[in-house]
């Protein structure tokens, strides 16, 4: 170890575990082995899709959750609940509505115990290097969002906190007015006009990620890891059309959309990528699939494009788009890989089709390539009524998956499998079935088969 | 159980209220109401008292009690649902009616009902000299008055703010004012309608119970059920008994919110037209029983399809009277003669309205004053004032023990899921059925009624309260409790800028519904009885039921009218503006 250790980091995570018991026993992993470095002067980004537990691990860093196992240490002493220094903007703003802007500031003053003068002072003093003077004395539900997302700001710097942490606090806000506030947060920052030594920004925009920090973590999915840690060595004020910095943003998303089940051995022919009933499928309508089918077989793209200049055209946060790729790729209607995606024959005869023979071709790749949706069918055939609750498959899912994700593949399968005319659902009795014209359709689709199978 | 967005409904609807028609409105209703009164006091023929009708105390009856106690509480829910479609769309369609029948209702409200029982109950027993049913309907007619009320508001307030979407769609199908009725306002008002059910049931078991068993001067009624039976077993001393009928009530209570109010609340929240997927839907293990069977589903089925045609049934009737709706629509509000006409119709009606009013008003004043001298007037709102500081004393005392618990429970998702359920039956149970139990405790310890007998007028309707409370801080936003852990915020300054303004209009609903129903208790916790034992404590409550309990009508009317306007000042002073100002406070956005 060299000079570094002479000085400790700001913040340190070292090894911390998050798991939560289950209800159905055994628990379910949030955090996985997460180990993290805050040092004086820099900006640390926690990038990853939802549920990847970057608010998670922002979270134990500002000590509102105590994690399952591992080192949490600020300032070279562990930490044991919110330690004092470290002050969060939110999402959501998290403003109280009852309190005036100058009263929403004061309050975080108040609780440290400072004198009403210094209080008012300090106050003051923030809301102004916010921009925020002329306000102090409207409610919150006066403000526009990106007003009460300053006035979150204000908020947390009038402590004089070493580490600034803000969870997602661009993305409740329209795309000028978190431009907006990004570019002047940057300003004051590299002018040191923020009474902060370092700053930690949870996000799921890779380009935000890229424009901000000084260091990027990637989260993985299911259970949440840091995947890579990639320094952003761009000066301040960054430029977005930079061939360097458009190649990092390229890089990170083709890191960001691999994954495991993905990176499984390349998939051939007539053996789908999902290998058992319990694995999670996207929640993404019938309609979004077609949509993007057709956007892709369509020029400009011919079935071949780009992740990360698909979702520029398509104004797509990485979040939305992903889902619905993968659930392409899954449906074997297109091939994901490498953050490219590319389009398998099958689409572009969906894309032809009219309605009934997309219903068919999709309910026949449903059938073939998601074992869920064959299971609930089997089982539906099996029973002398055609009938079967919803509870006969959850627990089955569930002895895999967490609730939450369990619950998510059950409605997708539960509307794809409507779209496709595979079965019927009744929500408010929560039970499966097959109608007659299902039962019906299923004969067609059989006869049907079999002239496909005759004309090859 | 969960919070819902339709508990403080009812309530809500009073922001809507143009106030300066209060001055008017209560004079006319509570004018109305004594005029009505004596009028039915006075056609009513005198009668013996009924014959054969005696309550045995052998527990082996009380399911039989219990059924019978049942089944008038779903007539007057019956009759309750009946008023608030036919009240609630007058006032929702016309202008007229809108400005006289929204104040009224809220007066009504104010209305303590147990302090007009006796005339009903002469009334209908005089409509069926020698039978039974006189007093039935009596007993039925008091459950609605303590039912109707909220119904009517809260479907008015659906009818005022059906989706301006919904409504354009059902003009361009052209449906005819009936099916607009059944398939757009009803299912549109049904969730919010339910849970209002659900809070006058609630209600309405304490008058039942209190309603069975009544003495107007020298007649006694008693009508078989859980309050019959306990008013016998408070007369023959016998507690056992009393603790029979507790149990059979809470058996009856339990049986009907699973068997008829969960099915209906979870089947009503497919009318739910907000979709704010962060509700938890409300689930009913006999709904999904129902719902799986598929006999029943086909017998509903079909009854649906009845119902249906019914709905529908106006659409071929209506072209067959031509020139109807034409002739009810009225010409278009362009032209200068036809303001001119409107604003004089709106001059005629105002001065028809306070000239009735007014001799309303007169007419009262002048039947009391002709039998009740000023002093005694005076003695009456002192005697009103003692309940005033009673009610303003236990809700203190309320807020002070349950608002910490309920938000120490409500930050607790576990322990609020659990005792949730168990508030809202202790909302639901009758206290007065607990009555005997507190007076042999205050005679066994020779306490001093006039403090001690207090405490019952809050027994039942402290929970309110609670479960209130529970609600407002389980709905409190994570975001905002995270910041407040962020920024160190606690200790007094944490109840002070976080919690208390966060759950303030949840605590203000409970509190109104608390302080009515405690007003309305005093009339049967200032006097109890155990045996020949009689505590009494002063106040107004206990003048209405002396006064009952010796059939003197005039004072009767005298002690009504007080109590009345110490609620609706209580709600007007204090309540109301309270409640605005947590609205105004906790919006965002």
């Amino acid at each position: 170890m060299t000079k570094g250790t002479a000085t400790p980091p700001l913040f340190e995570l070292v090894g911390v575990r998050q798991a939560f018991p289950k209800p159905a026993g055994g628990e379910l992993m949030v955090l996985d082995d997460v180990n993290m470095t805050v040092r004086e002067g820099e900006i640390v980004g926690l990038l990853g899709r939802s549920g990847s537990g970057k608010s998670t691990t922002l979270r134990v860093v500002a000590g509102l959750i105590r994690p399952s196992s591992g080192i949490v240490r600020y300032q070279g002493e562990l930490v044991r609940g919110p330690a004092r220094g470290i002050a969060m903007v939110f999402q959501s703003f998290a403003l109280f509505p009852w309190l005036t802007v100058l009263e929403n500031v004061e309050a975080g003053l108040e609780a440290l115990g400072v004198p009403s003068k210094e209080k008012r002072q300090r106050a003051e003093a923030a809301i102004e290097l916010i921009g925020l003077d002329g306000f102090e004395s409207a409610y919150p539900r006066e403000l526009s969002g990106g007003m009460r997302q300053r006035v979150g700001f204000a908020r947390a710097l009038v402590v004089n906190p070493n580490l600034l942490l803000m969870d997602e606090p661009f993305s409740a806000l329209d795309v000028l007015t978190a431009e907006n506030l990004r570019t002047d947060l940057i300003e004051l920052w590299s002018e040191g006009k923020l009474p902060i030594k370092s700053m930690i920004l949870v996000t799921h925009g890779i380009e935000e990620a890229v424009l901000l920090c000084d260091r990027v973590l990637v989260f993985s999915t299911n259970p949440g890891r840091v995947r890579a840690e990639i320094p952003v060595p761009f000066k301040h004020p960054r430029n977005r059309l930079d061939p360097d910095f458009r190649k990092l943003v390229d890089d990170i998303y083709a890191l960001m959309t691999q994954r495991s089940v993905l990176a499984a051995a390349p998939v051939s022919g007539q053996v789908g990528v999902l290998s058992g009933i319990a694995d999670k499928l996207p929640q993404v309508s019938a309609n979004l699939l077609a949509g993007l089918i057709e956007t892709l077989a369509a020029a400009p793209y011919q079935g071949h494009v780009d992740l990360p200049v698909l979702s520029e055209d398509l104004q797509m946060e990485v979040d939305e788009l992903f889902p619905i790729a993968e659930a392409l790729h899954i449906l074997r209607f297109a091939d994901l890989a490498e953050g490219d995606i590319r389009l398998l024959p099958a689409a572009f005869a969906f894309a032809e089709a009219d309605t009934d023979d997309r219903k068919a071709l999709f309910g026949e790749h449903l059938l073939k390539y998601v074992p869920l949706v064959a299971h609930i069918r089997r089982v539906l055939e099996g029973r002398p009524r055609h009938r079967a609750p919803r509870l006969r498959f959850e627990p089955e899912l569930e002895d895999q998956l967490s609730e939450s994700y369990a619950e998510e593949t059950l409605l997708a399968a539960i509307s794809w499998g409507r779209y496709a005319v595979l079965y019927s659902y009744d929500d408010e009795a929560e039970m499966f079935s097959l109608e007659e014209e299902e039962v019906e359709n299923e004969k067609a689709e059989q006869e049907g088969d079999g002239r496909r199978d005759a004309a090859e | 159980m969960h919070a819902h967005p339709y508990l403080a409904l009812g309530r809500k609807a009073g922001g809507l209220l143009p106030n300066r028609w209060d001055l008017v409105a209560i004079p006319l209703v509570l004018g109305a109401v004594v005029l009505i009164l004596l009028g039915l006091h006075q056609a009513s023929v005198p009668l013996g008292e009924i014959e054969g009708t005696t309550v045995s105390l052998d527990p082996a009856n009380l399911p039989d009690y219990a059924l019978r106690t049942t089944l008038r509480m779903l007539a007057a829910l019956a009759a309750s649902l009946i008023f608030t479609f036919i009240y609630a769309t007058l006032a929702a369609k016309s202008r007229y009616a809108e400005m006289i029948l929204v104040p009224v209702l809220d007066v009504l409200q104010s209305v303590p009902v147990l302090g007009y029982i006796s005339f009903t109950v002469v009334f209908f027993l005089s409509l069926f000299p020698g039978s039974v049913l006189g007093a039935e309907l009596a007993c039925i007619f008091a459950i609605f008055t303590s039912q109707a009320w909220n119904m009517a508001f809260s479907f008015y307030q659906s009818l005022r703010t059906v989706p301006r979407d919904l409504d354009e769609a059902s003009r361009s199908f052209r449906f005819s004012a009936w099916q607009r009725f059944w398939r757009l306002e009803v299912p549109f008002a049904m969730p919010g309608l339910i849970w209002n059910m659900m809070m006058s049931m609630s209600g309405g078991w304490f008058f039942v119970v209190a309603s069975e068993a009544i003495t107007v001067g020298d007649k006694t009624i008693t009508l078989p059920g859980i309050g019959a039976y306990v008013a016998t077993a408070i007369e023959q001393r016998d507690l056992a008994a009393v603790g029979w009928a507790i149990l059979a009530m809470t058996v009856v209570i339990i049986i009907y919110d699973q068997v008829l109010f969960r099915p209906l609340v979870a089947w009503s929240d497919k009318f739910r037209c907000d979709q704010t997927a962060s509700q938890t839907k409300p689930e009913s293990w006999v709904l999904n029983i129902f719902l799986r069977t598929r006999f029943l589903v086909r017998l509903t089925g079909s009854l649906a399809a009845g119902f249906q045609a019914l709905s529908d049934l106006r659409l071929r009737l209506m072209p067959a009277l031509p020139g109807l709706p034409s002739r009810l629509r009225l010409p278009s509000p362009d032209g200068l003669g036809w303001r001119i006409a409107m604003i004089a119709m709106d001059v005629i009606w105002y001065i028809f309205v306070a000239v009735g009013a007014a001799w309303v008003a007169w007419s009262v004043i002048d039947y009391v004053s002709a039998s009740v001298s000023w002093n005694e007037l005076e003695q009456v709102a002192i005697l009103g004032l003692y309940t005033l500081i009673r009610v303003a004393l236990l809700i203190a005392v309320a807020t002070v023990i349950w608002v910490p618990l309920g938000v120490m429970i409500g930050l607790r998702p576990r322990l609020a899921e659990r005792v949730q359920p168990l508030a809202q039956f202790l909302a639901a149970f009758p206290a007065n059925l607990l009555f005997p139990v507190a007076v042999v405790g205050i005679v066994t310890f020779s306490l001093n009624p006039n403090i001690w007998l207090s405490p019952l007028m809050i027994l039942g309707t402290q929970w309110y309260i609670l479960f209130n409370v529970i609600a407002g801080a389980t709905a409190f936003p994570n975001d905002l409790r995270e910041a407040a852990v962020n920024f160190r915020i606690s200790g007094w300054q944490w109840w002070r800028t976080v919690m208390l303004p966060g759950i303030l209009p949840y605590y203000v609903t409970g509190a109104i519904t608390a302080s009515g129903g405690a007003w309305n208790a005093s009339i049967v916790a200032e006097v109890v009885s155990w045996g020949d034992t009689k505590l009494s404590a002063a106040g107004i409550g206990a003048y209405i039921a002396d006064n009952t309990a010796s059939g003197d009508y005039p004072h009767i009317v005298l002690g009504i009218a007080v109590m009345s306007l110490y609620v609706i000042l209580f709600n007007r002073l204090l309540w109301r503006p309270l409640y605005r100002y947590a609205e105004r406070k906790m919006r965002l956005g």
